[in-house]
């Protein structure tokens, strides 16, 4: 695309993100340390990609999580929100313990959908190890299958206090 | 030289130096913010990067098993440099300090201290992308200073010295310099330099995930806490100061000549405005761009260190 039609594009385009919604409750026994600023690393513990899209769109333009201070990053290592989707299979119950164990104190565990909540379609399958808080602690849970791009923005908020 | 004028260079390096650790993180606000609401986003605010920085330093370090004090010490070599550069680079005020050589020379020297202090960080750790990021960092970077030093020797010829900050002072005195063919290549062969010394599109993607396109990511990937904050704040450092440097060679008006109160506000205020138009421009440049795959990296460093050498035989024939 020409410089001329990208501009025109961007003055058509305006702003897309909505407006933001009132600022949800705070969650209790979040370090205060992450206020205002939360770097997330996802980690898909065996999700059948349908949160993923969510959180894709979460992120996106419309919805616009980065406006409150959230922000997704490519190592544990930088992040102090690990967000699981999905329940967990025995193949990722080491390495999502391991991703936990990598991300640098204080941090929150947030368990996205209702898979990770212990109670989706795939709870009793045979390569299932359990809901992620039966393999790392949990501070946050997000219900829905999947939840709603809304809702996993609220999440993040109640971490960030934005 | 009395203590007076000496006491005077001490507080200009002073000022510039805490000016440009107060204004990185917010050229690094602008520069993502611009780009966000031509994304059509809402954008998470200016001051953004300074929250990013206030809670790594609240977080406690996870250094890797087998790391060494090169992931301690490392960072704050990062960050040592930026600052350095920030006190020699004529950025509030052009007047050469007689003891501390403000040559170009030193300057690329102090800032390539910090790139081989990255890219130990990133071999530190022993894993693949560490590797791998900090191969292509040298590569960029032994591709960036021919190109630098050629820029500068370009610019030097009609002052006659080295020195930044007569240079600088040359061209606000002149400007008749700064449109001359040989100013305007160098300056826009220094421009592309920058961007791939820095870390920016079209050379490297600061937002990317995907490890496999990373250059500067890559490194820090094992980095943590308080050592990541100064690997932040020592590369927008290096990312301010560089900004600084093309801003006042291009527009070189408001730099003080002296360290009279008036003259180094109106230096400061000066230096805030330029850099912060340069990193929204930069912002605004990044949306209509993509990352040039590695290979392609060459060819346009090649393509800048050929307008460098342009500038270098325009000087001597033109002017």
């Amino acid at each position: 695309m020409s410089l001329r039609g990208l501009a025109r594009l961007v003055r058509r385009t305006g702003r897309v993100a909505e407006p933001a919604p009132p600022a949800p409750e705070p969650l209790a026994g979040v370090d205060p340390a992450l206020r205002g600023s939360v770097q997330v690393r996802h980690v898909d513990a065996g999700s059948c990609n349908g949160c993923e899209i969510e959180i894709g769109a979460a992120f996106g333009p419309v919805y616009d999580a980065e406006r409150y201070g959230a922000r997704l990053v490519a190592s544990p290592r930088h992040a102090d929100v690990v967000l699981v989707t999905g329940v967990v299979t025995r193949n990722m119950a080491e390495p999502l313990r391991l991703t936990v164990a990598a991300t640098p104190e204080p941090r929150a565990v947030v368990a996205l959908g209702d898979c990770a909540r212990g109670c989706g379609l795939m709870r009793d399958g045979y390569g299932v190890a359990g809901a992620v808080s039966d393999v790392v602690p949990v501070d946050l849970e997000v219900p829905g299958c999947p939840p709603e791009p809304a809702a996993v923005v609220e999440a993040l908020r109640r971490v960030t206090g934005r | 030289m009395s203590a007076v004028e000496v006491a005077g260079r001490v507080l200009v390096a002073i000022v510039q130096v805490a000016v440009v650790t107060a204004l990185a993180p917010i050229v690094m606000g602008v520069t993502r913010q611009t780009r966000a609401r031509l994304e059509g986003r809402a954008g998470a605010g200016v001051g953004q990067p300074w929250r990013d920085l206030r809670k790594l330093w609240r977080k406690r370090p996870i250094r890797a098993t087998g790391t060494t004090a090169v992931g301690v010490v490392a960072p704050l070599v990062l960050l040592a440099s930026g600052l350095v550069a920030g006190a020699l680079v004529p950025l509030v005020v052009a007047a050469p300090l007689p003891q501390v050589p403000g040559d170009l020379f030193v300057v690329v020297s102090a800032l390539l201290v910090g790139t081989v202090a990255l890219a130990l960080l990133g071999l530190d750790a022993g894993t693949a992308f560490g590797g791998m990021g900090s191969s292509r960092h040298m590569m960029i970077a032994a591709l960036v200073e021919p190109t630098v030093l050629m820029a500068v020797y370009a610019l030097s010829i009609p002052v006659g010295s080295s020195t930044l900050s007569l240079i600088v002072a040359a061209r606000r005195d002149d400007p008749a310099t700064i449109a001359s063919p040989a100013g305007v290549l160098a300056v826009v062969a220094l421009a592309v330099v920058v961007l791939a010394e820095t870390g920016r599109l079209p050379v490297d993607n600061p937002a990317t995930h995907l490890e496999l396109t990373m250059v500067h990511e890559a490194m820090v990937l094992e980095t943590s806490g308080p050592d990541l904050a100064w690997v932040e704040l020592g590369s927008w450092l290096r990312l301010t100061v560089l900004l600084g440097l093309v801003a006042n060679l291009m527009v070189p008006w408001g730099v003080a000549g002296g360290a009279s109160p008036g003259a180094l506000l109106l230096g400061v205020v000066a230096l805030a405005a330029k850099v912060v138009l340069l990193g929204a421009a930069l912002g605004a440049g990044e949306v209509a761009m993509a990352k040039l795959r590695l290979f392609r990296v060459p060819e346009l460093l090649a393509g800048s260190f050929a307008l460098a050498f342009l500038a270098v035989t325009a000087s001597y024939l033109v002017a």
